[in-house]
């Protein structure tokens, strides 16, 4: 018997930019919004939920209805960096539910290369309470996440060369997607050899910077009947937001032990009923240590899972990030959450290219993770099924 | 080695963190107890975040510890290890090694508090090895 769905994601647009010259933020946004809506096959006039984050101009929500002529009833800023997204296809599941809207639009955009501002530099904190404490130390992104690396590799003797399988992965995929920033397949070899960022990481461990952005249509299933089969159902979700415990916490875990076990959870599921996983990597270790953290391998075993190939489509059992992800394709706005989403949705759909396609896509897990894993962290897991799932 | 040119920002200091920076100027680093579960945390706050209690206090670290982690930011101008230092007070710090041949930094290895200065000429405090 099919299963039950709260909601459903009705349309999905990937914007086909990586230099947004010329654009403003705010258009962004609306391209992507009204490419979502004719994926969908809905109107502007049709939405009634509008969700966006910290990514989009003025006062979020408030200044985009406007911009994009929307009529709303319900409205959520929820800010949880990168994995913004998936928080919000789960509260727009929970909004539809509770029948607050019944057609809720998620816009990202971003134009960090336009604006010549790499993810790589000493981070903003604005002012949160930590930065007295942190900043005068310089943490910059991958300096954080390079921490979490170091102490993995100390922990459970994980090599940079099996980190390095993840950007092989990712490569073999991305050599498909023709508006992937970096087509050319690479060798593990490749990726050790390349410079030293902050040990262990080096510059092929990380993830590209670009502008772009990207947009989600959740619906009712009362819509989704009316829309046809390329509706994707939202079976499962799980948040939460992992820190540093006042100064007592293990890098080695991130939130997805817990966002996982919720969303799997509430699917009814386990992670070896899952055909295909998109998997936020802004890094090489932010992927080995969530798929531990998930339950797709035993803790620490993360190394060997992904040298064996596991990752890469045609090849291994779990197919991950087809599209080319952050470490290949793009990352929008330095937010590579909703593209997460958007290559689980192909991939439910049969959209995904043909080389990559995983046959018979009925299960996917999206996730992601915001902030950094070095510190404070969002995390958000969706269990995703195709429309006969 | 860390070169000396290497530039610190100055610390942010607020009403909640005044008594620490004061400290670290004196050569003190200032861990938070509360008083009602009794735990450690830092970075300071006057709420415990542990148990939510507002009686903490503070009391002095003895400025011992083990690398929990670090990392090399090898692309910058003037490369520095960045680190989590676990205390002997049984929390875990962000801070910078000093005085270590960056080849030769290793995870668990003892390490002390010491200090440098920042571009205003405040005191940081940083770890060396032990």
């Amino acid at each position: 018997m099919p299963r039950k769905a709260k909601a459903f994601i009705a349309g999905a647009y990937e914007h086909p930019t990586r230099l947004a010259t010329g654009k403003t933020l705010a258009q962004l946004h609306a391209e992507v919004a009204m490419g979502a809506l004719r994926d969908a096959g809905l109107e502007k006039s049709d939405v009634d939920g509008y969700f966006c984050a910290g990514d989009a101009p003025g006062l979020g929500g408030l200044s985009m209805a406007e911009y994009l002529g929307l009529n709303l009833r319900h409205v959520d800023s929820t800010e949880t960096g990168g994995s913004s997204y998936l928080v919000h296809v789960a509260h727009a599941v929970d909004a539809i539910a509770a029948g607050r809207c019944s057609v809720a639009l998620i816009t990202l955009a971003g134009r960090p290369r336009a604006d010549g501002v790499s993810s790589l530099g000493a981070r903003s904190y604005g002012a949160s309470p930590d930065v007295g404490f942190e900043m005068p130390y310089g943490p910059t992104v991958v300096s954080l996440y390079a921490m979490a690396a170091m102490r993995h590799m100390h922990e459970y003797g994980t090599t940079p060369e099996q980190l390095a399988w993840v950007k092989v992965a990712a490569s073999q995929h991305a050599q498909h997607n023709p508006l992937a920033m970096l087509r050319n397949t690479v060798s593990v070899r490749d990726v050790v050899e390349s410079p030293v960022v902050a040990d262990p990481l080096h510059r092929l461990d990380c993830c590209v910077v670009s502008d772009g952005g990207g947009a989600l249509v959740v619906v009712s299933p009362e819509i989704a009947r009316t829309l046809g089969d390329r509706c994707v159902k939202v079976l499962g979700q799980g948040q939460t937001i992992k820190h540093l415990n006042g100064g007592s916490f293990d890098l080695t875990q991130t939130g997805a032990v817990q966002s996982g076990r919720a969303a799997f959870s509430e699917a009814g599921l386990a992670p070896a009923d899952i055909d295909y996983v998109s998997i936020y990597d802004s890094f090489t270790i932010t992927v080995l240590i969530t798929l531990e953290d998930l339950g797709f391998c035993e803790k620490g075993k993360g190394g060997q899972f992904v040298s064996d190939g596991n990752l890469i489509s045609g090849v291994g059992k779990l197919p991950f990030n087809t599209d080319g992800g952050g470490l290949c394709n793009n990352h929008p706005g330095n937010r590579g959450g909703m593209t997460k989403v958007i290559e689980a949705v192909r991939q439910l759909r049969g959209e995904a290219h043909p080389a990559v396609q995983v046959p018979d896509c009925m299960l996917a897990l999206a996730h992601g993770t915001g902030g950094t894993i070095g510190t404070r962290m969002g995390s958000a897991t969706l269990i995703l099924g195709g429309n006969n799932a | 080695m860390n070169s000396p040119e290497r530039r610190y920002p100055d610390p942010v200091v607020d009403d909640e963190s005044r008594p620490f920076w004061e400290g670290i100027e004196q050569g003190v680093f200032l861990l938070k107890r509360c008083r009602s579960c009794s735990r450690t945390h830092y970075y300071p706050r006057s709420i415990c975040p542990h148990c939510g209690s507002d009686d903490t206090g503070w009391y002095r670290s003895a400025g011992q510890g083990c690398i929990y982690s670090y990392s090399v930011a090898r692309r910058e101008a003037v490369p520095y290890a960045i680190a989590y230092v676990t205390l002997d007070e049984g929390v875990t710090v962000m801070t910078n090694l000093v005085g270590f041949e960056f080849d030769r930094i290793r995870v668990g290895a003892r390490v002390r508090l010491d200090f440098v200065r920042t571009e205003g000429g405040k005191r940081l405090a940083v770890f060396q090895p032990a």
